[in-house]
């Protein structure tokens, strides 16, 4: 039976029902957004396996259940959340929790980084820069057929705000820990937004992580406008515990003699979608989605990337990669859509995949669409097993069966994690990797929850 | 009782998917001889090395595999390998993600953990690398790359005794180690071989050349015919078939043309 129809409806009561608190403590320019975009969710709804891009993936298990009422944190909430302490911590980052989708300290919460960087919540940029953030506010978003995109629109009230003014290089990434924390099972809709001006340097490392053993769903919309001769990084890496879903849309837009790059660790999580958008609207720019997940027990990762060369002369790269034992599952969906104007493309793409166990699955499947004639484009999957030949020179020469499988899992995981362009970062991340594969980061540093 | 052989094999038939490859072969190495074996292509020399490293795809069917007299078709690949046994791949393969001094650093780690030796230190394991890569006159640039990974032919083979000079094994087996090496990495490649030999390492180098053993100079030479080997002489052998190809052994070895020929058609 379609689970859907008694969602949607407990959704509008809920949209209905809250809309006094919400609209209370909200933007102005969040509420003006709402009304539509509830309407849209309600005529798209929640997308199914009919739906192309989540023909792999199954969201009852997250969707189909009673979520608590809408959420607000308190200040105590607050003083907890910043005594938790991430693995990757002691990096030289600048470092801020945002907590069930929410910054600390609200309407204030914002402030200035050495070079002239703003960061902050997106309530509080909303007041302090009304103009640019509604210049960019939901610009972005390609909502398609996707109704959990304006669903976000019409539920989320704050997230992340970053803003590189034209010129500002702040050499340090911002490190951002998406932390869920709370007594009731909650469903989280955070709204980020990240501007990075013309000649503007910035990359921003964004750690998920839940603390309490309650349910979780993230529905989270991240758009990121990068100007001319820009630059922007964003790594992700995903370590929620298994009882928890985490939907991502990042809406990418560039500007000509751009740079940009997505890298999306997954490592734990029950259900896990990335959408990746990467819109070339200017000539010359460059732009790369990179993805690797480790999957174990029952966990779903899905990566959707969508790349739309508009402008000429722009390259563009997909490379992800994954990793699968157990009963888990995971899908790739990478669409190259090349533009009629879009001369002299380049667009490379590529997905493979190791599986581990006799039942664990994984989809791949490229989309290319090809409006232009003077254009370079390749793509190649593989979904296989390791090596037998490399596992048997690494144990011939002494190494251990275990030990030599780990090797090569790791081996065939770094090559995504050495795009990361801040070396200690890279380093931090194959280390988690490791110990991921080693089965190791069950239980990270300070958190009181088993991710599996 | 410890063997006077290194190596002992006896009698040994070994198949691929069902289909025979060793079909009776027997060889004793004592510590520190070299032995070369030769013979034309798919008689079964890299199965033979196959057999020795305890790749699995080959299935030992009869006979018997004792290396200082210890029943080696029990080890699995790594445990020879601790053991002393080294093959030299005909075909390296590259092993993108997989850093050659990590690589290196878990096989003489586990090497040592084996024998009951601590692990080296970061300082140690780096001189060590540092004195072998000299000897093999291999460059950094390779050996900071992932295994394999992009190397030519020849660097391969280089990297190969490169290792083996790490390992410094007690059984060294080179299969076609000398295909594909220019001149001076020929000369380079038998030097790495010359410098680990000892009284008790010892040496088979499987070639179809006689240059190398111009350099590595054998204490026999066999000639390997359809999983058998059918002549065993001194190293003088070697020059003959150089001269001569192989028409004249399978005469002699008394391997019937014509039976031969029903073999393969089976
Ligand atoms: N993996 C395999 N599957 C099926 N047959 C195999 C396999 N490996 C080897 N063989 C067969 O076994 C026989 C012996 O092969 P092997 O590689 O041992 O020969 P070789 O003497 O090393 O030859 P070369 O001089 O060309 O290296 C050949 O007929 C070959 O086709
Ligand atoms: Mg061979």
């Amino acid at each position: 039976m379609d689970y859907r129809p008694e969602v949607i409806s407990k959704l509008s009561a809920m949209f209905n029902a809250g809309h006094g608190t919400f609209l209370k403590d909200s933007p102005e320019l969040f509420n003006r957004h709402r009304e539509k975009a509830f309407n849209d969710f309600l005529r798209l709804g929640i997308p199914d396996r009919k739906n192309e891009a989540y023909k792999y993936t199954n969201l009852e298990k997250f969707l189909n259940y009673q979520y608590q009422d809408y959420f607000f944190p308190l200040p105590s909430d607050f003083r907890e959340a910043e005594r938790f302490h991430c693995e990757v911590e002691d990096l030289n980052v600048w470092n801020m929790v945002l907590l069930n989708g929410f910054f600390p300290h609200g309407e204030d919460g914002l402030v200035m980084l050495p070079g002239g960087i703003w960061v902050g919540s997106m309530k509080a940029a909303v007041r302090q820069f009304p103009s640019l953030v509604e210049k960019h506010y939901n610009r972005y978003v390609e909502d398609g057929t996707d109704g959990l995109i304006p669903l976000n629109t019409a539920l989320a009230s704050d997230g992340l705000f970053l803003y590189a003014p034209k010129n500002t290089v702040y050499t340090k990434p911002i490190q951002i820990v998406n932390l869920l924390h709370s007594d009731k099972d909650i469903f989280v809709q955070d709204r980020n937004l990240i501007i990075v001006e013309e000649g503007a340097q910035l990359s921003l490392l964004s750690c998920d992580h839940s603390i309490s053993p309650r349910r979780f769903l993230t529905n989270t919309i991240t758009e990121v406008y990068v100007g001319r001769n820009a630059r922007f990084d964003i790594i992700r890496v995903q370590n929620q515990h298994d009882n928890s879903g985490k939907i991502t849309h990042t809406f990418i837009h560039q500007e000509r003699d751009s740079y940009a790059s997505s890298n999306n660790i997954s490592l734990h999580g029950g259900l896990v979608r990335n959408a990746t958008w990467h819109y070339l609207g200017g000539e010359n720019s460059e732009t790369h989605s990179y993805g690797l997940f480790l999957a174990d027990k029952d966990q779903h990762i899905a990566n959707f990337v969508k790349v739309d060369h508009v402008a000429p002369n722009c390259n563009s790269t997909q490379l992800f990669k994954g990793v699968l034992d157990d009963n888990s599952s995971g899908a790739f969906n990478g669409r190259i859509m090349v533009h009629k104007d879009a001369q002299k493309t380049n667009a490379y793409q590529s997905n493979n995949n190791i599986i581990l166990s006799d039942t664990a699955r994984m989809d791949t499947k490229p989309q290319l669409e090809i409006y232009a004639d003077d254009v370079r484009c390749s793509h190649g999957a593989t979904v296989g097993q390791l090596d037998e030949n490399a596992l048997f020179y690494l144990r011939s020469r002494g190494i251990d069966v275990h030990e030599a499988r780990l090797m090569l899992m790791f081996g065939f995981a770094h090559e995504v994690i050495k795009k990361i362009s801040i070396e200690a970062l890279r380093d931090r991340i194959d280390d988690l990797v490791q110990k991921r594969l080693r089965g190791e980061l069950s239980r990270c540093a300070s958190c009181a929850v088993q991710c599996n | 009782m410890k063997s006077e052989f290194l190596l002992q094999i006896k009698d040994l038939k070994a198949s691929i998917d069902n289909k025979s490859i060793i079909k009776g072969l027997s060889l004793e190495v004592k510590p520190g001889e070299i032995h070369a074996i030769m013979g034309p292509n798919g008689s079964g020399k890299s199965t033979l090395a196959n057999v020795l490293t305890g790749r699995d795809l080959v299935t030992v069917t009869d006979g018997s595999v004792t290396f200082e007299g210890r029943n080696l078709l029990d080890m699995s690949p790594e445990e020879r390998a601790r053991e002393g046994i080294f093959l030299s791949f005909q075909y390296p393969i590259e092993i993108p993600g997989v850093s050659m001094v990590n690589f290196m650093k878990t096989a003489i780690n586990e090497q040592r953990k084996h024998r009951g030796l601590e692990p080296l230190s970061a300082s140690e394991f780096l001189s060590q690398m540092r004195e072998k890569k000299e000897l093999v006159e291999i460059d950094s640039a390779l050996t900071n790359r992932s295994v394999n990974e992009g190397f030519s032919g020849g660097e391969k083979k280089k990297n190969e005794i490169f290792q083996m000079a790490m390992l410094e094994p007690r059984l060294a087996l080179l299969d076609e180690t000398d295909s594909g090496l220019d001149i001076d990495a020929l000369r380079i490649v038998a030097n790495g071989v010359n410098k680990i030999r000892s009284a008790d390492t010892s040496v088979i180098v499987i070639t179809h050349y006689q240059r190398l053993l111009d350099y590595i100079i054998p204490d026999f030479v066999h000639v390997m015919f359809d999983g058998r080997i059918v002549k065993s002489a001194g190293p003088e052998l070697a020059l003959e078939l150089e001269k001569r190809g192989y028409d004249w052994i399978r005469k002699e070895a008394d391997i019937a043309e014509e039976s031969w020929i029903t073999d393969r058609k089976l």
